[in-house]
């Protein structure tokens, strides 16, 4: 064999390796990664329930902190070990139980106003972080059950305390129909 | 006329219908007592409309709805309203609010009943608002609102309406007694329901293994001497019933999975609710009453007996003679498809068709049964007349992958109970699809929510930041409103 050939062939794969990598190098470089559609996966996989309990002002931006690595995925008591599940298996981390310094989970609830104690001091109305509260100063104000999250923000403003949260009255799952035959 | 093939699929079951069938027709005595279910059947309640206390004669209304899902409720008795409360029925969940009516022995019938003067002269959007005030609804099974598959028969532009008298699964056979002592009051059912669906055809299928009904149906259209009018004789595969699939036995057409019979130009109404029709026209009469089948092994005296609707499955099994032997099983429809009760205390719904009291010689071999693991033999695919994979559904269903589920059709499951009847494993497979069609329903309708909350969340902050930069704007041109003459005033100097 032709030594000469033999270095050719070296030296024409080594320039097309040097080439290509430096061409994908700054193919990359072009290409930012798109931080973007990882938040919206992240945020897809969150309750809505826009509640702030994880100390971030909604799901979106704790979204944003979880993708950029600022925030663990355990800080979500809405969403209950389900969603820290999912998030796991989004992110290819492993499951940990939820941070209780966040709150723990409750079964879904929406707000209720006491329309007799209701002075319409509208001051529950900018806290909704739905506009799932309907009202006017010195008008009765009232919930929009099929809007509303059940995030507790309404309860600290009110200075009357005339708002509770009810459990809504969830379709049970467990119950199965006796067998025929 | 005879349906030259069928749907793909299905099975042929053993009848058991000679039990029953035998005998007339039995007319119940008015009940003492009836417990209307305020669901009948379709999954969807109506209103009451009366207080505990108010008197109440045959036909007054006592519950009332706007929702196209549900029907309207009448009283059977003339009597007092003596409980509103949730009991006992036989509908989902095992439980129901039942209005409760006490009969004072009286026969008192409705100022409200009477007779239709001439239905012929109603448009077709009358005559379906007075069916739907009648409380109408598909005696067939499923009891929905007879009067909302009409309008959307109409807007959708169905020609054919297709009378469902296959009556398929096992034991049941009170649409066979109907059409066989009432044929005449079906055609004339039928007739109405023709032209309040727009339709310009009507034909009848009837199973293959129901020869008198066949010949009554015949006779009773030869009288009528409509020749859009005939008989289609079907042949007595399970479920040959179902809507789907009769409709594609008779027009050779299959429904699309997302579309309705309407869309294949056709509108199914079972023969006993066109019997109902028909008692509607000649006397006024609402659904008070129905035709069910009551038998099994487990009854003395199998029969058909017309019951006030609410009377207590206690008392129309003591009508057929009471229980005999060891019963194991009380169950409201047929084997295939039933759904077993816990109490004989539940009153009759629209929707059922049979009270079937089952023995150990009537379902023994499934009771109790070890479900075992799936072998992968692949039998319930090639029953299943819907055309789906039942293993792999199965499969999905274990897992809850609501992805494979959707793709796999679980919502074009039509609960026939067939892959469960030949599965070796004794796996119960529609149980199962039932459950993950109720869990992906509810993790739909939680993203549904979630997606809602998102976007009120995303157009308040939008809005909101909006706000500020307007308030932004108008602070800062009023600021440099207000420096300008200072700036005047340095020029002024220079």
């Amino acid at each position: 064999m032709n030594p000469d050939a033999v270095f050719v062939a070296v030296l024409v794969a080594a320039a097309l390796a040097v080439t290509l990598g430096v061409a994908l190098g700054w193919a990359a470089s072009l290409i930012e990664p798109d931080a973007d559609s990882l938040v919206e996966r992240i945020d897809a996989l969150l309750p809505q329930t826009q509640c702030g309990q994880c100390r971030y002002p909604g799901c979106r931006p704790y979204a944003a902190a979880i993708a950029s690595g600022a925030a663990e995925i355990d800080r979500c008591p809405p969403g209950g070990d389900a969603t820290v599940r999912a998030l796991a298996a989004l992110l290819d981390r492993s499951p940990r139980p939820l941070d209780p310094a966040f709150g723990a989970p409750k079964p879904a609830q929406v707000a209720w106003i006491d329309e007799e104690k209701c002075i319409g001091c509208a001051r529950c109305l900018p806290a909704c972080p739905v506009d799932a509260i309907v009202g006017a100063p010195r008008q009765m104000h009232t919930v929009i059950t099929a809007q509303c999250t059940g995030c507790e923000l309404c309860l600290p403003p009110c200075p009357v305390d005339c708002i509770e949260l009810r459990p809504v009255p969830a379709v049970s799952l467990r119950y199965r129909q006796p067998r025929a035959a | 006329m005879a349906a030259r093939s069928t749907f793909p699929a299905g099975l042929v079951l053993d009848a058991h219908k000679q039990q029953a069938c035998g005998t007339p027709i039995v007319d119940l005595p008015l009940p003492r007592q009836v417990a209307l279910a305020l669901d009948q059947g379709s999954g969807y309640g109506a209103e009451p409309v009366v207080a505990v206390g108010a008197a109440v004669a045959m036909g007054t209304l006592v519950a009332r709805t706007d929702y196209p899902f549900a029907s309207a409720l009448h009283s059977p008795l003339a009597g007092t309203v003596v409980a509103i409360e949730t009991r006992a029925a036989a509908v989902e969940g095992g439980r129901s609010v039942c209005i409760v009516i006490e009969s004072n022995g009286s026969d008192r019938i409705d100022d409200s009943i009477r007779p239709v003067a001439d239905p012929d002269s109603l448009s077709p959007e009358q005559l379906t608002q007075r069916l739907r005030d009648a409380g109408i609804a598909g005696l067939g099974g499923a009891g929905f609102p007879t009067a909302t598959k009409l309008a959307s028969a109409r807007d959708r532009g169905a020609q054919t309406l297709l009378l469902n008298g296959a009556e398929c699964e096992p034991w049941i056979c009170c649409d066979d007694a109907l059409m066989r002592s009432a044929a005449d009051d079906v055609v004339r059912g039928a007739l109405i329901l023709r032209r309040a669906a727009g339709a310009v055809r009507c034909v009848i299928a009837i199973e293959d293994d129901k020869p008198a009904a066949i010949a009554a149906m015949t006779g009773a259209i030869e009288r009528q001497r409509d020749a859009a009018l005939k008989v289609v004789v079907v042949p007595a595969v399970y479920p040959q019933g179902a809507e789907r699939q009769l409709i594609t036995t008779v027009t050779g057409v299959e429904v699309p999975a997302d579309g309705l019979p309407a869309d294949a130009g056709v509108i199914c109404q079972n023969v006993a609710t066109a019997a109902a029709v028909a008692r509607w026209a000649t006397r006024g009469e609402p659904i008070l009453s129905r035709v069910v089948t009551v038998t099994g092994s487990g009854v003395a005296h199998p029969c058909n007996i017309r019951a006030p609707i609410g009377t207590a499955l206690a008392t129309l099994v003591a009508a057929a003679g009471g229980y005999r032997g060891t019963p194991l099983r009380l169950i409201a429809g047929g084997n295939m498809t039933g759904r077993a009760l816990a109490s004989d205390e539940a009153g009759l719904t629209k929707a059922m068709n049979c009270v079937l009291v089952a023995t150990r010689d009537d379902i023994g071999s499934r009771l109790g049964a070890v479900e075992l693991p799936c072998i992968r033999c692949g039998d319930c695919s090639n029953v299943c007349p819907a055309g789906l994979l039942p293993q792999q559904l199965y499969r999905a269903a274990l897992a809850d992958a609501h992805d494979a589920l959707r793709q796999l059709g679980v919502r074009d499951c039509i609960d026939c109970g067939l892959c469960d009847y030949v599965c070796p494993s004794q796996i119960p497979l529609t149980d199962r699809f039932r459950d993950a069609r109720r869990r992906l329903n509810a993790a739909e309708a939680t993203a549904q929510k979630a997606a809602d909350a998102r976007e009120r969340h995303e157009l308040r902050t939008r809005r909101l930041q909006e706000t500020a930069t307007a308030e932004q704007q108008a602070f800062e041109s009023v600021r440099n409103r207000a420096r300008q003459p200072g700036d005047d005033a340095a020029g002024g100097k220079s």
